[in-house]
């Protein structure tokens, strides 16, 4: 009988040497006569110890990490295949502290199933949801996913069972199902985890959707920016296909629904969603103006339910388990889980999915154990680069979308960004202007005009040139982005420059010549 | 992936192009589909390629030119041997990414959005790989690297070099 060892194949994993890991461990079992089975599964999500080699054992799955391959060799020694003790050896994956006190609803099968075997998807639940839906009226899913509390996960929060309704009872006969994969937001990276290490499970929740709002055809719209996940989504489409899980009739019902991947081509603003439906439909990506709503005039002016990654990833759980199991998760008008993101400057950096209300400290103190560099965390940055940076003293604040609003920030996609005491808030802020004036869509004057301006002006602030006046001039700026741009990309840029204009102003004053010259 | 590495001519094949268009062009909103295949078998896309697609496409040149120009990713020429994307989005600041730009330009000779004397090596900024709990972050040649610093930058600069020598 061959061992079986797992390998992830995620981008994370990649970037730090898995290929290598996979090919030594297979060159290594050769050498030394042992059958082993490599499975390149997706990542577990505890990307400082990418990679995580695991080993099939009577106890369950052992982790191994973080693994390079110079360290093959001496687990082969250490007898790895039956979970043989190493100085890189976790034990128990499941039991693992930082995975066990997890909730993982939409990342249970991430990390554990060969993303691209359908055999392995059903043998952990897969499709059971699909199932479901496939027996129930359209306007029962709808209930159901409205019942759930499930708001959309790509930042704004709106109930997607309301969404769906509105696709629902519109009379077209052609609509479409849009998955929102353009994961823009520094910080976040779980929409590309999850494509690339469980894609049939956005699959079965886009499948869902469809037969919910009936909707026959579905596009996922993927950053170019993730290479492996549009191919790994690409694969997992032709492979769900070929078993009739999309096509006509699928699963043997009388229901069709098929689906395409389609890149993005850099462009930011693609990820909100009218940018992103004039995109799929080849042209510049500007901002429309709404209404009319997507979910009544969308792509190609057809209704159109249009959600992020994760919306579409939850709904297969809240489908087998019902919306009740999902909404005793969470806080508030914030329910079931999210998968928060740890990044940045953090020792242990990954996907934690957990049900709305953590607060930040425990994130980053907690599940991320401080910083990388070992210096004092100074500031989190959460939702992305129209989140807001946060001291130490609002660290204890909730994660949940009306606590974040209540401090003046947005939980947008759940990323967390970590800085320690070298960071410069005034650069951050400038950044914050420089970000919108590179990705401005160009329709609106004050987005367009007004970021650019607000990098001059920073840039002024922070050489001394009549401070006080450019933080008036400041402060208007961001008040006329705040109320003069279409979308929220103009919309939320001071969040970020208000933010740390209230929490960290000294930064604004700080004498420049010394620390510019550090730099 | 190695869309980029490709070596280039920069000499236009009509037949070609028209082949690479026509395979795509029965797509729903076939544009941006077409401009990546363009750009995947050509490396960019040529000036020539506008007409064509727009005729394909029925609609006016002028709006061809508008998408290709609006998209940061589509290349109005070849780039150099080798592409390094460089993520300079917060979380890779948050690493210390700004000190491998300053080296890169510095050391290298490698600027943002620009290729390098030798033709070796173009340098991009992106805005986040989804890497950014292994930050600093990059794609070189579409491959993603992590924990970037000064060893493995210097290291990805030097194999891009010593391929052409
Ligand atoms: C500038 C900007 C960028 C956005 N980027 C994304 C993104 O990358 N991914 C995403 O899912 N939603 C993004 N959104 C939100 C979308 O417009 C839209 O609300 C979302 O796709 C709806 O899906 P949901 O309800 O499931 O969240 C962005 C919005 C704006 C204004
Ligand atoms: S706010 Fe900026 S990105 Fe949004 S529509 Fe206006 S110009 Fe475009
Ligand atoms: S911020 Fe650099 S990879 Fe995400």
């Amino acid at each position: 009988m061959s061992a079986r060892v797992y390998v992830p194949i995620d981008s994370s994993s990649l970037s730090v040497g898995a290929e290598a890991v996979a090919r030594a461990v297979e060159s290594e079992a050769k050498k030394r006569g042992l059958a082993v089975e490599i499975v390149r599964n997706g990542s577990r999500g505890m990307m400082w110890l990418e990679t995580l080699v695991e080993v099939e054992t009577a106890q369950g799955r052992v982790a191994y990490g973080p693994v390079e391959a110079s360290d093959v060799a001496s687990l082969f020694d250490a007898g790895f295949l039956t979970g043989g003790a190493h100085k890189l050896a976790h034990g128990v994956t499941d039991k693992m502290e930082w995975l066990d006190r997890q909730q993982r609803l939409t990342f249970a099968r991430c990390g554990v199933v060969d993303p691209l075997s359908i055999a392995d998807y059903r043998k952990h639940g897969g499709f059971t949801g699909l199932e479901k839906a496939l027996a129930l009226a359209p306007e029962k899913i709808v209930e159901e996913i409205t019942a759930s509390g499930l708001r959309g996960r790509g930042g704004a929060g709106f109930p997607t069972g309301v969404k769906w309704r509105t696709v629902l009872q519109t009379r077209d006969a052609q609509k479409y199902v849009v998955c929102n994969a353009d994961e823009g937001d520094s910080g976040t990276f779980a929409d590309r985890m999850l494509m690339e290490g469980d894609p049939f499970t956005l699959i079965e929740g886009m499948t869902i959707a469809g037969i919910a709002t009936g909707a026959a055809k579905g596009f996922v719209y993927i950053r170019s920016e993730y290479p492996h996940a549009f191919h790994t989504m690409r694969r997992a489409i032709e492979i769900a296909r070929a078993a009739k899980w999309l096509g006509a009739e699928i699963a043997g019902s009388k229901t069709s629904f098929d689906m395409e991947a389609r890149l993005g081509a850099g462009a930011y603003i693609c990820g909100e969603e009218t940018s992103l439906l004039e995109s799929l439909e080849g042209r510049r990506g500007q901002v429309r103006a709404k209404p009319p709503l997507p979910a009544v005039k969308g792509l190609f002016g057809k209704p159109t339910v249009i959600n992020n990654v994760l919306s579409f990833a939850s709904t297969p759980w809240i489908m087998s388990h019902g919306a009740k199991a999902y909404a005793d998760y969470g806080m508030g008008r914030s329910r079931g889980t999210q998968p928060f993101q740890i990044a940045g400057n953090i020792k242990q950096g990954g996907v934690v999915e957990l049900a709305f209300g953590v607060t930040i400290r425990e994130l980053v103190e907690g599940f991320g154990g401080g910083t990388a560099s070992g210096r004092p965390i100074r500031a989190v940055q959460v939702g992305g680069p129209l989140g807001a940076y946060f001291p130490d003293k609002l660290l204890d604040t909730r994660l949940d979308y009306e606590a974040m609003l209540a401090v003046k920030g947005m939980l947008g996609h759940g990323g967390v960004v970590v800085f320690d005491d070298t960071v410069d808030l005034a650069k951050q802020a400038r950044f914050a202007m420089e970000f919108c004036a590179i990705e401005s869509c160009g329709k609106c004057t004050p987005c367009r005009i007004g970021s650019t301006r607000g990098v001059e002006t920073i840039d002024k602030i922070m050489n001394g040139v009549e401070r006080e006046k450019n933080l008036v001039v400041l402060d208007d700026l961001c008040q006329l982005l705040t109320d003069g741009s279409l979308c929220a990309l103009g919309g939320l840029t001071p969040i970020p420059v208000v933010s740390a204009l209230t929490h960290f102003r000294d930064d604004f004053s700080a004498p420049r010549g010394v620390k510019l010259a550090a730099e | 992936m190695n869309i980029e590495t490709r070596v280039l001519q920069g000499d236009f094949d009509e037949v070609r192009t028209r082949r690479v268009v026509d395979a795509h062009s029965g797509l729903e909103g076939a544009c941006l589909p077409i401009l990546h295949a363009l750009q995947e078998a050509f490396g960019y896309v040529d000036k020539r390629a506008i007409p064509i697609v727009a005729d394909a496409l029925n609609i006016s040149k002028a709006e061809v030119h508008g998408v290709i120009s609006f998209y940061h990713d589509f290349r109005g020429r070849p780039a150099g041997r080798h592409v390094l994307k460089l993520c300079r989005a917060e979380a890779c600041q948050a690493m210390g990414v700004d000190a491998l730009v300053d080296r890169l330009a510095n050391l290298h000779g490698c600027n943002a959005g620009e290729t390098s004397a030798d033709g070796a090596l173009t340098l991009d900024n992106v805005y986040c790989l989804g890497n950014c709990a292994l930050s600093p972050a990059a794609l070189i040649d579409g491959e993603p690297v992590g924990r970037l610093n000064e060893t493995r930058l210097d290291a990805i600069v030097a194999r891009c070099r010593g391929a052409v020598q």
